[in-house]
């Protein structure tokens, strides 16, 4: 075999070098460079090494928004995961109900982020808002900016308003792909229909909810627009999440050595969170031979 | 364990048939009886696979019943009707190892462990699958996977029929075979009545003791592989059977005997009484290529053609020539002495088939 070698074909990767430069490099090396520096002004700069890091990784405050992150990114999860699912079963199959209803699921998909804080915002009013004096009405006392837990619920309810249609979409389309024989094998060997779900929808819905939860999770963990709009973090601290306190303090304040040690932080942390939750799917599909059997 | 009876069956896969056209199985009245190996054949289109869900209950027939016995099935889900169904493409449980999904048929209406690793372990040696048992299925090549798939329907062994639709169609030739005589002798083994669907003759005939032609959704013929060979009861029988089918050629009535083309044709008094009594004009007589004879000299009742072309087949020869107008062929043994272009051909009576509007007329001798 007449195998040419010539190391001018490395040059061949130079647009696109050049573009994922542009693109993530540069950006997030700008990123790298605050995180090791103190900077005064365009002159005066000191090299601190790894202390930004070390304290915002003790900074009581961040590691509260940390675990509120994780507490509302994981509630989602558990409710739009099922609660999205249970729609897709739900779903007409064919005919003109079918699209009516797909149209209808996907409305909420459409509204900017902000927007949707706004619409929630008016939606609570407790004093004009159809929820919120609705609530009221039935005897609770409402109030999403006094009452911690008011406000929890609430945008843990806009965001499965916001991003359930989302799960149900990609479920939907994953259960059309189902082909009908499985469907006839399954009524031939007369499985309940739990075991339909269990063994032949759940499995086959495996590859949409990956990327269903992934997306949702990256998508929450960085959610910003939406609590700012409605309860602008509080009341207090208590729905102040991650993006948010890393505002305040980049932007607010123009602390840009511990902002920039936080995005890194916070970036590697949905990295984290992602790579460990993909490796344990697809491991989970592997064949374990010591398992089951005769 | 049934006899599977229909009953003025048909089937339209539109609302308002207006016409015979508009049905996938047209009326008809057959009887599948308990502990036989049947085989369904007939080209794509002709409607066996839906007879095929009509049976097993995943369709319901727009017209007549399905007896199980003497029960009326109509009403009844699949689930209900105790049958086994296997399909063209392997359907396994994906998250499921060999095991679980062999067990799966037996483990839905409650049957004890123990009597479902005796059955799994059973229908695995059957199959030669008992080194994957604890295998994931989805990790299984095609072959593998349909051979799962057939034994959850072997598994139940108190069904009232297994039914097979095209199930070897994905599986490599040399195992064809070999899975085609597993499944023949398991019916030997468990007496279940087996219906086999296929558009492959020899498939069904190494398979069945009876097949069941169908064209056009209807069944045709019912018989032994022996009687659609010699006996076949309509025009597509005879031309779908055999390789190569059956040599048809189009007859009219004349003054006092029968022409086809050009040719007028010697025929005995039976069969020319039974081709004027008939008012159709639909008349055709057919005769296989085995039973053509071919010689080289003129004769009593031989007529002359012109040999076009000959194919030696090793064992046998076939030979191609026009008559009347049409393409026939005829099959030579080996060993005999072939007229170089000019031969004269004869029909030998019995192996004259006479069809009027394509079924066969019965002709006394």
């Amino acid at each position: 075999m007449n195998k040419v070698y010539n190391n001018r074909a490395w040059f061949l990767i130079l647009p696109m070098l050049l573009l994922v430069a542009f693109s993530a490099i540069i950006p997030l090396m700008t990123v790298v460079n605050y995180s090791v520096q103190d900077v005064f002004d365009a002159n005066t700069r000191f090299f601190t090494g790894t202390e930004w890091f070390e304290v915002m990784l003790n900074d009581s405050a961040l590691q509260a928004a940390l675990l509120r992150q994780f507490a509302f990114s994981f509630t989602i999860l558990a409710i739009e995961v099922p609660l999205g699912i249970g729609i897709a079963l739900l779903m007409p199959k064919r005919g003109w109900q079918a699209s009516a209803v797909l149209i209808l699921i996907t409305l909420p998909l459409l509204i900017p982020w902000n927007v949707v804080g706004s619409i929630w915002q008016l939606f609570t009013r407790g004093d004009i808002g159809l929820m919120g004096v609705g609530i009221r009405e039935l005897g609770y006392a409402y109030n999403i900016t006094r009452n911690p837990a008011d406000a929890w619920a609430t945008i843990i309810l806009m965001d499965v308003w916001h991003w359930t249609p989302l799960i149900a979409l990609l479920c939907y389309s994953g259960l059309r792909s189902i082909p009908d024989a499985y469907y006839q094998a399954a009524r031939i060997d007369r499985a309940s229909k739990w075991a339909v779900f269990r063994y032949i929808q759940l499995p086959k819905l495996t590859n949409v909810l990956v990327i269903g939860v992934l997306l949702r999770f990256m998508h929450s963990f960085m959610i910003y627009a939406e609590p700012f709009v409605l309860t602008g973090g509080g009341p207090g601290s208590s729905t102040t999440f991650l993006s948010q306190s890393l505002t305040t303090m980049a932007i607010g304040q123009q602390d840009l050595g511990p902002s920039a040690a936080f995005s890194l932080i916070y970036f590697l942390i949905i990295l984290l969170v992602c790579w460990v939750f993909y490796t344990a799917i697809m491991n989970s599909q592997k064949d374990k031979t010591t398992q089951g059997g005769a | 364990m049934a006899q599977i009876t229909l009953k003025a069956l048909a089937h339209s896969y539109s609302p308002n048939p207006s016409g015979p056209e508009d049905y996938a199985i047209r009326e008809m009245e057959h009887v599948w009886h308990q502990g036989g190996a049947y085989a369904l054949l007939g080209p794509s289109g002709c409607g066996k696979s839906t007879l095929l869900n009509i049976i097993s209950g995943l369709l319901t027939p727009s017209d007549g019943q399905v007896l199980f016995d003497d029960q009326v099935m109509n009403e009844l889900a699949p689930e209900e009707r105790n049958i086994a169904q296997v399909f063209q493409f392997p359907v396994v449980y994906d998250t499921m190892t060999v095991y679980d999904n062999l067990a799966f048929p037996l483990r839905n209406v409650g049957t004890s462990e123990a009597k479902v690793r005796e059955r799994v372990a059973e229908v695995a040696d059957v199959l030669e699958l008992t080194s994957l048992l604890k295998r994931k299925a989805r990790n299984l090549t095609a072959d593998e996977k349909q051979k799962v798939s057939m034994g959850r329907g072997l598994v139940r062994d108190d069904v009232a029929a297994i039914l097979f639709d095209e199930p070897l169609t994905v599986i490599d030739p040399q195992l064809k075979w070999k899975l085609r005589r597993k499944l023949k002798e398991i019916h030997e083994r468990f007496n279940i009545t087996m219906i086999y669907v296929t558009h492959d003759q020899l498939e069904a005939s190494t398979f069945a003791d009876k097949i069941a032609v169908m064209y056009e959704g209807q069944v045709v013929q019912f018989g032994t592989p022996r009687e659609l060979f010699e006996v076949p009861a309509h025009t597509f029988v005879g031309y779908f059977i055999g390789s190569p089918g059956m040599n048809l050629v189009e007859v009219v009535r004349t003054e006092k005997g029968v022409r086809a083309g050009t040719v007028d044709l010697v025929l005995a008094p039976p069969l020319l009484n039974a081709i004027h009594q008939s008012r159709s004009r639909n008349i055709k007589l057919g005769i296989r290529p085995e039973f053509v004879k071919v010689l080289a000299e003129p004769g009593e009742g031989t007529y002359p053609v012109e040999i076009d072309n000959v194919q030696d087949l090793g064992t046998y020869r076939i030979v191609s020539f026009e008559f009347a107008g049409v393409p026939f062929r005829a099959r030579l043994e080996e060993d005999q002495r072939l007229p170089e272009r000019k031969a004269y051909i004869r029909f030998p009576e019995a192996w004259l088939s006479l069809y009027i509007d394509e079924f066969r007329v019965e002709v006394g001798q």
